[in-house]
């Protein structure tokens, strides 16, 4: 047996496994309090949380949907699953990354949203707006002194926009966080959902 | 009001009162009549004081009114575990509630079905930091299954009710239900039937049929088996305690058991193998690790359970069957996992055993048992017996025997005296074994003898108890003894903080920072202060007659039980050790313990 455990009360162990980065989808109850269980949840055992969406998606049965995307051991993405599963608003937790491997798609549909303000004068101005159109990000405020950007897609390609906007005046950015589904005709719940 | 309360005691004497206009105290107060509460565990204060009215003003719930929160929910804890039923308690508001958190975090490590009524701040103020206010919901909110927050009286009526359902089905644990003063007062309408259920709780109790049939090939094949069982068994209810016994039968295998799960497998059968883990037995820890198929029922592979989790039972198949499927898969990867109620799952595997006219594997099985019985030639509870110093163990030994003919419980607080009570004290019933296993709160054990008591009052009720623990809830002696509850707190009086001593020995140099209980006070004294009886017990040879002194009483009693001061408890799992490399008590001499635990450093706790 190896020597390598310090003294203590607890057996402490070096996890070798890799982490791998997954898209869940939670459906709860839309009532006061859900989303802290959720995200006490997450702080309290220790996981990782790199976004996190909610907002109600179907209003008369006050169920809202909340896209989490974690990384962590294949273990403790079964141990994320499972303790979301355990709280008593939700009605299902569905790993849209397995789902999309078993579908033979490489991730699912994933999608954020980031305004970008961004202010500048003469070259970089101009330069900022040639980027845009580039990128297909829309205008949706601007003055002569700024602009601001409506940019839409995927959260490499959204931080690669923020990234060169960054030389030419770049003020601020607010990001919405991943919203994701799995491709297919298939809804969250299966057919009958 | 006075009306309206004849109204409801009309009813009452009839059936159902569903849809009859009451305040939320009375709601409050016909939910708990509604769902069978005799007793209540509480202490009153501003915020609940409307409630208080109503607990004056009717006699169907008796309320115990403890010393201290915390009391009143370790002793709803050992109410529930002991009966089976949900562990009730209201406290008032702000400290009330703060108060309840450790208890509260106790029944969720422990799943201890409780339901714990909180009087808020009126819901206008709620924010506002009024007096007594603090955001129960949020505090409580990682150390219940469930709470709620009542913002209409509407509402009130379904979640009181949902709150005994979540509490008491799937794994049981505690719920919060804070109900703001003003809702206490406002009038709605009483409902039964419309249960305001969410939709998405629907706890598992069938398993899966193809991974019952898995398991059930998986026993029968079995050449070294055994049947790691756990409180679960105890949750699930008589019923799951028969079946385990009948698969037990049935199939010839041994069984060992967490701490929590004292008691479903009797413990003077010869398939016993005692408790396993840090402090379990040889044979029991010897068994997990060379076994081929381990069936964990109702247990959850915890640290103190497993040693090192890369060494653990490395070559067997592990069945796990569980309501809880975050259990799984959680601490050890399982090989086949079955979630569902114990006693259904048991049930559907001895059927299919049954129905497949499966086989133990008599030949191996035997070699099993014949290898089993030289491990427990070990002895591995054996100690030194000393004629002029009372041996913690030979204490519980002859604790034991003395309440042998009586209908005994025992509640534990945390420490040496938890484990020595475990060892040597044979439990052949189920919740007659009242401890803190998974938050390990020291002053659970008096308390929670307390609640205990109130269930069972011709009972006989001990808390066995550290010098250190037992002043850690010493105040609900005023308890017992204005409630008539004669519990009897035996201490085992080593003078110290007997584990804490031991790890400092075993990991610290021996260097003994304050876990010495300097300043002990007289407890024969304080006993008598209390109004309660104190003994106390020096030699060996007295301790037979003084325990059955004890017995004999009809009123609280504090037993100074003086004990060796230095025994360790073994034997033992030292830290990154496995299960099949234990420290056994009759081998251990300084220099054992000292290499017990590799010098890497102590530097990380």
């Amino acid at each position: 047996m190896s020597n390598e455990q310090p003294k203590s009360a607890y057996f402490l162990v070096q996890n070798g496994e890799q982490e791998v980065t997954h898209t869940l989808s939670v459906l709860v109850d839309d009532e006061p309090g859900v989303l802290a269980r959720v995200i006490g949840l997450f702080s309290g055992r220790g996981y990782n949380i790199e976004s996190l969406t909610v907002s109600e998606t179907e209003h008369e049965s006050h169920l809202s949907r909340i896209t989490i995307v974690t990384k962590g051991t294949p273990r403790v993405l079964e141990q994320i699953k499972n303790q979301l599963a355990r709280i008593v608003p939700v009605h299902a937790v569905k790993d849209l990354t397995t789902i999309a491997l078993e579908r033979g798609n490489d991730k699912p549909l994933e999608r954020e949203l980031a305004l970008v303000k961004v202010c500048s004068t003469g070259e970089n101005r101009l330069e900022a707006l040639r980027l845009a159109d580039a990128f297909k990000a829309e205008v949706v405020d601007a003055t002569t002194d700024h602009f601001i950007f409506q940019m839409t897609g995927r959260t490499p390609r959204v931080e690669q926009f923020v990234s060169v906007m960054g030389p030419l005046g770049l003020v601020e950015v607010c990001k919405t966080g991943v919203a994701a589904v799995s491709r297919g005709p298939e809804g969250m719940m299966g057919e009958d959902a | 009001m006075s009306a309206n309360k004849q109204t409801t005691d009309t009813i009452l004497a009839g059936a159902s009162i569903s849809g009859v206009e009451m305040n939320g105290a009375e709601m409050v107060l016909q939910a708990f009549r509604d769902n069978g509460v005799e007793h209540v565990f509480g202490y009153p204060g501003g915020a609940v004081l409307p409630i208080y009215d109503e607990i004056f003003q009717q006699d169907d719930v008796e309320h115990i009114l403890v010393r201290h929160e915390q009391g009143a929910g370790h002793a709803a804890e050992g109410y529930a575990r002991s009966t089976g039923k949900p562990g009730v308690v209201v406290v008032t508001s702000g400290p009330g509630a703060t108060n309840m958190v450790t208890a509260l975090t106790d029944a969720m490590m422990d799943s201890i079905p409780l339901v714990c009524i909180t009087g808020q701040v009126p819901t206008h103020l709620i924010g506002n930091d009024a007096f007594q206010e603090c955001d129960t919901v949020g505090i409580t909110r990682p150390c219940t299954k469930h709470n709620w927050l009542v913002k209409s009286i509407d509402d009130l009526p379904g979640i009181l009710h949902e709150a005994f359902h979540v509490a008491t089905t799937g794994r049981p644990g505690p719920v919060v239900v804070d109900i703001p003063k003003d809702i206490q007062f406002a009038k709605g309408l009483y409902t039964t039937g419309q249960r305001r259920y969410h939709k998405s709780y629907h706890p598992q109790r069938e398993g899966d049929a193809h991974a019952i049939r898995m398991a059930v090939q998986a026993l029968a094949s079995a050449k070294k088996p055994v049947l790691y069982t756990g409180g679960g068994v105890i949750n699930s209810g008589d019923g799951a305690t028969a079946k385990l016994r009948e698969l037990a039968e049935l199939t010839g295998f041994p069984v060992t058991s967490t701490l929590m799960g004292l008691g479903a497998y009797p413990a003077s059968s010869d398939k016993w193998l005692g408790m396993l883990g840090m402090h379990g037995t040889y044979e029991a820890n010897m068994v997990m690790h060379d076994c081929d198929v381990m069936f964990c029922i109702g247990a959850r592979f915890d640290d103190r359970i497993t040693g090192r989790t890369d060494a653990f039972s490395p070559d067997s198949i592990k069945i796990h069957l569980d309501i809880d499927p975050s259990s799984i898969n959680k601490n050890i990867e399982v090989d086949i996992p079955i979630v569902g109620d114990i006693e259904y799952v048991l049930a559907a595997i001895i059927h299919v055993w049954k129905e497949e006219q499966r086989k133990t594997d008599i030949p191996a099985v035997k070699d099993w048992w014949r290898q089993i019985e030289k491990w427990r030639g070990r002895k591995s509870l054996a100690y030194r017996k000393n004629d002029d110093v009372i041996m913690p163990q030979y204490a519980i030994e002859r604790l034991y025997e003395a309440s042998k003919n009586h209908d005994t419980y025992i509640t534990t607080e945390v420490g040496q005296h938890q484990m020595w009570a475990a060892q040597y004290f044979g439990f052949d019933e189920p919740n007659h074994w009242m401890t803190s296993g998974g938050l390990g709160t020291m002053g659970y054990g008096f308390p929670a003898a307390m609640g205990v008591q109130v269930a069972h009052r011709d009972a006989l009720v001990i808390d066995i108890a550290g010098d250190a623990s037992i002043q850690m809830m010493l105040q609900e002696l005023s308890t017992c003894v204005q409630f008539d509850l004669p519990v009897k707190i035996f201490i085992l009086n080593n003078q110290y903080m007997g584990m804490v001593r031991q790890w400092q020995q075993l990991l610290h140099g021996n260097r003994l920072s304050n876990s010495y209980s300097e300043a002990l006070p007289d407890f024969v004294k304080l006993a008598e202060a209390y109004g309660a009886v104190g003994l106390s017990c020096e030699k060996p040879g007295d301790l037979d007659d003084k325990i059955a002194e004890m017995i004999e009483v009809q009123k609280p009693v504090i037993f100074d039980c003086r004990v060796a001061s230095l025994t360790n408890c073994f034997p033992m799992i030292p830290s990154g050790k496995a299960h099949n490399e234990m420290l056994l008590g009759d081998e251990v001499d300084d220099e054992d313990i000292d290499k017990a635990i590799d010098e890497e450093g102590a530097t990380l706790v």
